[in-house]
């Protein structure tokens, strides 16, 4: 047994002991405990987590639950958040909600935080209905359950539009200590409601950090939600994002995810469709060099009738990075009519990056719309050429040919500072001072 | 202005230029003909600077500077254009976001100030009224599904922007019908003064109607065989390149 997950298991039960025993939340919890105790952390024997290891990451002593944070400033956050247009905040420093950075409501909806809604009672209703409904029960889900008790919730109630994004936001400070996290997200979006979502994690320091996170999105009928994941964490930083969508009928979802920083970065989406028209989009952007390792692990479930899915993931690696790419859809016998595209591409920048790409389509449906493609290449040297002879440097014509690979999924942002603000931070990660307006 | 002496080039072992020379001087235009094969496009490539091409002997002197291990980049900050033969498609990158980069960092690498967005503007919109080109074109992706018609005419567009001091154009009348012609020759010409030279190179004779050369060399075999005035190319009109062969053998 790791060192980590030993440690994990024995602070259970203090962990417990300060919660609620008589509370619904506890028997999820213990029952969650016990899962991660059989099943542990994931390895590379599981078929699902063949290219990506965790042997690394967990294998520093994390203090699990800091004490003492560090108190962080407006000023200190700043550059981290999307500044320049109107927003509700949820932020937490070192797994803990700070409410001076945060801009919270509960007026007319609810836009605050999963540990007042697991303790006052006028949340229980949403609670039971709601809460690990649709996480996956295997170890590491199960590890965020046990010790879910803070995080975002949100919950907003049928016909809103609400009128400004959402971005939550965990910096961890970790003064002198490696920390780990497992943050726990509850979003419930009501009938005709429309959402929007910029969610990142941040290290301010260069101490190790694993970030084992769980979102659970529900969608009801005729909502939309468009969910934006900035990666762009430090080098120390580990993460293990695990988001899970419930889709009713006639709404839609889409997610862009951009993972350029960070040393490990593993997502675990899992969109399950349960009625019919609905429709869901993911999209992703990676941009990684060094000894990077991002790693896309997506499930789109298609349940019902005249439903339709797109996915698009553009990876770029130079030097020893790795991508992992496993996209799978699958279609049910009652599922006809779906309409489902998957595009998987990948340039390689140098000779010992390396892309593991696994378009799996598992379709037990007859008429279906299905299609996938996926393709590793590298930059057009003639491109570059036509660039240079234009008088464009090299590195700024290759930052200028990559963002024209990437351009696709950008262009499909629909809020501008998004746009703009990822749009810098490839500029940065690319080394150029170019200005892209796509 | 472009000195080129005793050049020899290969690319893969296969050698295509086989001592060129050749000199022009500002406010000149030259033609370079020859049959298919010749080393004509190669010849362009070598002043551009493409990588691929290897020279064994010679060197070429731009405004008497020796332009090996001159960058491409930085030969088009000196001044020197090429109008592609195949003109690449690159989809996601804006003509107009190219043009503002190429047009910036040739200012930035020569010591200039960067031009603003609204002088950008105006001289986006005076060139392309100039080539006829329609204000949609300009948010495309760089010759991303263009007709051929389309890419030359983004060519010449981009050579008016960039306003270089040499401008090569392999071959930018193949795949023009005869309007397209007359409003890419009649951008070309627009560029011609004292102080800037053209070398064309193409196959026939009628783009030379509207860019009327003071030179004509002909190519063969990667080498000037003959060099004349603009009736050298109504000769090669009328009779083709067999009696230069001929001519060679005696």
């Amino acid at each position: 047994m790791s060192y980590l997950k030993e440690k994990l298991l024995s602070s259970f039960i203090a962990f417990e002991e300060q919660k609620n025993v008589d509370s619904y939340v506890h028997g999820i919890r213990t029952k969650a405990i016990k899962k991660f105790e059989q099943e542990g952390f994931p390895t590379k024997k599981l078929e699902n987590w063949k290219y990506t290891s965790l042997k690394k990451a967990i294998n520093y002593d994390y203090k699990l639950f800091p004490n003492q944070s560090e108190v962080l400033e407006f000023r200190d956050i700043k550059k981290y958040l999307i500044d320049d247009i109107e927003s509700y905040k949820i932020i937490f420093v070192d797994g803990k909600y700070c409410s001076h950075l945060s801009e919270t409501t509960h007026d007319g909806m609810d836009i605050c935080i999963l540990s007042s809604a697991l303790t006052q009672s006028k949340y229980d209703l949403i609670i039971e209905n709601y809460f690990d409904k649709i996480s996956k029960k295997d170890g590491i889900t199960s590890l965020n359950t046990a010790f879910s008790s803070e995080g975002s919730y949100i919950h907003i109630p049928k016909n809103i539009q609400v009128d400004k994004p959402i971005q939550i936001i965990h910096f961890s400070t970790g003064k002198n200590e490696s920390v780990m996290f497992q943050p726990r997200n509850l979003i419930v979006v009501d009938e005709n409601s429309h959402l929007e979502i910029i969610e990142r994690f941040q290290s301010i320091n260069e101490n190790s950090v694993f970030v084992n996170s769980v979102s659970e999105i529900y969608c009801n009928k005729k909502s939309i939600v468009k969910h934006y994941k900035i990666q762009n964490d430090n080098k120390n930083a580990s993460l293990v994002d695990n988001t899970f969508v419930s889709q009713e009928r006639n709404s839609s979802y889409s997610l862009h995810t951009f993972s350029f920083g960070g040393e490990l970065t593993r997502n675990n989406l899992n969109i399950f469709q349960n009625g019919e028209r609905i429709e869901s989009f993911i999209r992703g952007i990676t941009i990684i060099g060094e000894n990077q390792h991002v790693d896309h692990n997506t499930l789109i479930h298609h349940k019902k009738p005249n439903c339709e899915s797109y996915q698009d993931y553009k990876g770029i690696y130079y030097d020893n990075s790795v991508g992992v790419f496993n996209g799978r859809v699958l279609v049910e016998k009652e599922a006809q009519k779906t309409n489902a595209f998957q595009a998987n591409n990948n340039v390689l920048l140098s000779d010992k990056s390396v892309i593991n790409t696994k378009p799996q389509l598992e379709i037990f449906a007859d008429d279906v719309k299905c299609s996938h493609g996926c393709t590793v290449g590298q930059l057009d040297k003639s491109a570059l050429f036509y660039l240079r002879s234009r008088g464009i440097p090299k590195k700024e014509a290759m930052a200028l040919l990559m963002y024209g690979f990437a351009n696709k999924v950008l262009a499909s942002v629909n809020i501008p500072e998004v746009k703009a603000r990822v749009n810098k931070i490839i500029a940065k990660k690319l080394g150029v001072k170019m200005g892209f307006d796509i | 202005m472009l000195q080129i002496k005793d050049i020899h080039a290969k690319i893969e072992e296969k050698s295509i230029l086989n001592g060129i020379n050749l000199e022009i001087k500002p406010g000149e235009v030259h033609a370079i003909m020859g049959p298919n094969g010749s080393g004509k496009s190669t010849l362009a490539s070598v002043i551009t600077g493409k990588e691929e091409y290897e020279i064994t002997k010679g060197d070429i002197l731009f405004e008497k500077e020796s332009l090996e291990d001159v960058s491409p980049e930085e030969r088009a900050h000196k001044g020197i254009f090429m109008s592609f033969q195949y003109p690449i498609e690159i989809p996601g990158v804006t003509i107009t976001n190219f043009l503002k980069t190429a047009i910036n960092e040739t200012k930035k690498a020569r010591g200039e100030k960067e031009m603003s967005a609204k002088d950008m503007l105006k001289m986006l919109r005076e060139k392309s009224n100039m080539l006829e080109i329609d204000g949609k074109f300009l948010s495309r992706s760089i010759n991303d599904g263009f007709s051929g018609g389309e890419k030359k005419r983004n060519e010449i567009f981009q050579m008016a922007m960039l306003e270089p001091k040499l401008a090569i154009l392999d071959e930018t009348d193949s795949g023009l019908d005869i309007d397209a012609l007359k409003i890419v020759a009649n951008g070309v010409n627009k560029l011609r003064s004292k102080k800037n030279a053209i070398m064309v190179i193409t196959h026939y004779q009628r783009l030379l109607d509207y860019i009327v050369p003071d030179y004509v060399h002909v190519l063969f075999d990667g080498k000037i065989v003959k060099s004349g005035t603009k009736d050298l190319a109504l000769e090669l009109e009328e009779k083709g390149y067999d009696w230069i062969k001929e001519e060679l053998k005696k």
